[in-house]
């Protein structure tokens, strides 16, 4: 059944709040938003050895805790209330999943039971988005060795990943294709981006040595990994929401102008109504995703992805903008962690597709 | 009250007990449902002896799915009495007297009495805890005169929950007390009120010095606004949380409109696209919602969260039919119905594009009635989340000394 919680999951919420009210208070977040790794490597150890949260949904066999989306889901939307720096999206979701979908039970061997201990920071380069033209890989095959050329644009913590895995088109479709971070002809740029909390970078191969993860045409399982992904994303993206409405309302009900709290004023209080509605629109959303998710049907699993993804994307983005709007001046300020949940919330809408792609694969999968 | 627990399996083995009884498909509609009341089938979560079993309200989904497994002949609450059952059922059992509850009960669950609920006047909307219309005492009667509107069903109803001023010298909320009336009573008079779809769904009701016996009143004198406040609850979380499959209600006829669209550019198509799809996701969250709530409820009346479906039911579905009439094209200019001045007679529509026209028209309403979107926004404002009121001028004078619409 959806949305059936036990009270073990409002536990994990809970250990996973406290570390992170502890590790990843607004000062810390600042603090790594300006460094180049863009993440501590002291707290990612800690999460991996105090909470298991890089091997969350990583079989207890390769050393993971055996968990499944709906504690991902938890565990991501407490890190989105926060805006958490560190390589969980690309590491402990999308490679994850990306490993777990596709790759041979050597792979899995080799690199699941690594992220799960937090020694290995992973990262995924995918061919071109819906909305990103850049960059594309090919595999060939030389001599029995696989070498790969192009390049992947907006690779999430591509920078300082130990292991990319590269999705490149073979002669047989898709493969994943592992490359050590430090490969020869592989040529790291981090991107100057508009969410400093996530990074992003440009990676370029040039007759590059790799192995093959995967065996023939990939493609059904990286789509797979990737409607997993999406619906994680969705819940993070809940996590940030819901926190810009709290910081909103809190503001509007301490805020005095003109003798009164501006929370009293119907214009501001129906904004705030609004946002109620839609943070509540997408906290169905990100659940049902991630129940979805659990119950393995693809088809009805893919179509939950998309709506999160679709709703959520925009559910944040309106409610951190609306954020700045209620604290006024305030909101524009540099101080004010209002613009980071802005500017998390507009990259997170663009990645792996915007609403508009989300809509449209909906739309093809209802049949209108 | 205390709710019992109950397995799934059980309820559905009272449900076939129920209907090796007395099947809907072989009797009437009185009769079947009647007995469905005597086994507590009625709403599950009612304590035993008035239509339930003191179980979970979620049960009460089994139930509905058990009978329409073995049936062809299904009973829709929100059609054959949707007030009497949405909210006169909880008002009774909430705050009616024995009398009531033994009395009206059943014959609500049957539909053999229908209900109208008689709370806006011209005079009070939004502002409903404003109405002026007067209960005096008389010996053991009250005396009643005034006039109600916008009340769905009067024409056909047996009881009404009238809410009137008892105390004008007392400030307006704890002015009021709330009765049950017998439409038949002398000094009734249910008048069509004709809206703009040129139908009289609705009526307008005037009270001439009718006499309602005294113990006829819900809860205490002076405590109609308390007893109004169940009543309206349950009206959100009934208007709310109609359509619970997938794919249904207005926006499967929207998908459906979609699906036989003629004539329309490459380039609307691909707007309008999006346009329907994000409907879609609407519809669908809209209903997940619902399910959600429904799986954190426990037993009782429903809180404010019915506000969150009600707000997002009448904004969402005026945005389905907005949509509708976009995919329909040119042939929206046309309203091959006409506006006929009449009752709504529950014909079909000749097609689904008329029904779309009629739809685009009806549900402007549906943002205005039950409480205005504008409200549901206060409620959710203040009571979710906690933000300040507005200051009021009207909250601690006697009701007489406030200004009212004339």
């Amino acid at each position: 059944m959806d949305f059936e919680f036990t009270p073990e999951h409002e536990e994990l919420r809970q250990t996973v709040r406290r570390f992170l009210e502890r590790e990843s208070p607004e000062a810390r977040v600042r603090a790594l938003m300006e460094t180049a790794a863009g993440y501590d490597e002291r707290v990612w150890k800690r999460m991996a050895e105090e909470l298991g949260l890089p091997g969350l949904v990583i079989p207890e066999r390769h050393g993971g805790a055996g968990l499944g989306p709906v504690e991902l889901a938890i565990a991501m939307e407490e890190m989105g209330r926060v805006l958490l720096c560190a390589p969980y999206l690309s590491t402990g979701v999308l490679s994850v999943y990306a490993l777990l979908q596709v790759a041979s039970e050597e792979e899995r061997g080799r690199l699941l039971p690594e992220i799960a201990s937090g020694a290995l920071i992973a990262a995924v380069a995918l061919p071109p988005q819906a909305g990103s033209g850049d960059g594309a890989c090919r595999a060939t095959r030389e001599a029995g060795a696989w070498r790969l050329d192009g390049s992947a644009g907006f690779v999430i913590d591509g920078h300082v990943a130990d292991v990319v895995l590269v999705v490149a088109r073979t002669a047989e479709g898709l493969g994943l294709f592992r490359v050590e971070g430090g490969a020869a002809g592989l040529r790291r740029t981090a991107l100057p981006t508009l969410d400093l909390t996530r990074k992003l970078s440009r990676l370029e191969f040039s007759a590059v040595s790799a192995a093959a993860v995967s065996a023939g045409d990939a493609s059904a399982g990286l789509e797979r990994a990737l409607a997993l992904t999406i619906a994680a994303l969705g819940a993070e993206q809940l996590g940030g929401a819901q926190r810009c409405l709290e910081a909103a309302t809190e503001y509007a009900k301490t805020r005095l102008q003109f003798g009164r709290p501006i929370g009293s004023y119907q214009a501001i209080k129906h904004k705030c109504a609004d946002l109620l509605v839609e943070v509540e629109f997408a906290r169905s959303a990100a659940y049902h995703a991630a129940f979805r998710a659990r119950a393995g049907n693809d088809a009805e699993a893919a179509e939950a992805a998309h709506m999160a993804k679709a709703y959520c994307s925009e559910a944040y983005f309106h409610a951190a903008a609306e954020s700045i709007q209620i604290h006024g001046g305030m909101g524009f300020t540099w101080e004010h962690p209002a613009h980071l949940y802005f500017k998390r919330a507009k990259a997170s809408a663009v990645l792996f597709g915007d609403p508009i792609h989300h809509r449209r694969e909906l739309a093809r999968q209802i049949g209108i | 009250m205390a709710i019992r627990e109950m397995s799934e399996e059980e309820v559905r083995g009272r449900v076939r007990a129920l209907l090796a009884e007395a099947h809907p498909d072989r009797v009437s509609q009185f009769e079947f449902r009647g007995k469905q009341y005597d086994h507590g089938l009625a709403w599950v979560h009612f304590p035993e002896g008035y239509g339930g079993l003191g179980i979970s309200p979620r049960l009460q989904a089994v139930v509905n799915d058990e009978i329409r497994r073995h049936a062809e002949t299904v009973y829709e609450d929100m059609q054959i009495n949707p007030i009497g059952i949405g909210m006169g059922a909880p008002t009774v059992l909430t705050h009616g007297t024995e009398w009531m509850k033994k009395n009206l009960l059943r014959r609500v669950f049957t539909a053999e009495d229908i209900w109208c609920q008689l709370f806006s006047e011209p005079g009070a909307g939004s502002d409903v805890a404003g109405l002026a219309t007067r209960a005096v005492r008389d010996g053991d009667h009250w005396v009643v005169n005034g006039q109600k509107v916008w009340t769905s069903l009067a024409h056909i109803s047996k009881w009404g929950m009238l809410l009137a001023r008892t105390d004008p010298d007392a400030p307006k909320h704890s002015g009021m007390s709330y009765f049950l009336l017998d439409l038949e009573t002398p000094g009734v008079e249910v008048r069509p009120l004709h809206h703009l779809t040129g139908e009289a769904e609705f009526n307008e009701v005037f009270l001439s010095d009718v006499r309602i016996p005294a113990e006829r009143m819900f809860a205490t004198e002076g405590e109609g606004w308390k007893v109004a406040i169940t009543t309206l609850m349950n009206e959100r979380t009934a208007i709310g949380g109609a359509a619970s499959r997938k794919g249904g209600g207005s926006i499967g006829a929207l998908l459906d409109l979609w699906k036989a669209r003629r004539g329309l550019t490459a380039e609307t198509e691909t707007i309008l696209r999006d346009r329907v799809a994000r409907l879609y996701v609407e519809a669908e969250l809209l209903r997940l919602t619902a399910l959600r709530a429904r799986a954190a409820q426990k037993a009782g009346n429903p809180g404010p969260e019915g506000s969150i479906s009600k707000l997002a039911h009448a904004e969402l579905n005026k945005r389905i039919w907005e949509c509708a009439m976009e995919v329909i094209g040119d042939d929206s200019l046309l309203y091959e119905a006409g506006y006929r001045r009449r009752r709504p007679s529950g014909e079909s529509f000749a097609t689904r594009v008329a029904l779309a026209k009629y739809q685009f028209l009806r549900s402007r309403a549906n943002s205005i009635e039950g409480g205005t979107s504008e409200v549901m926004r206060n409620i959710l404002g203040e009571r979710v989340l906690g933000l300040p009121g507005e200051p009021r001028t009207d909250k601690d004078v006697p009701w007489k000394n406030i200004p009212r619409s004339a």
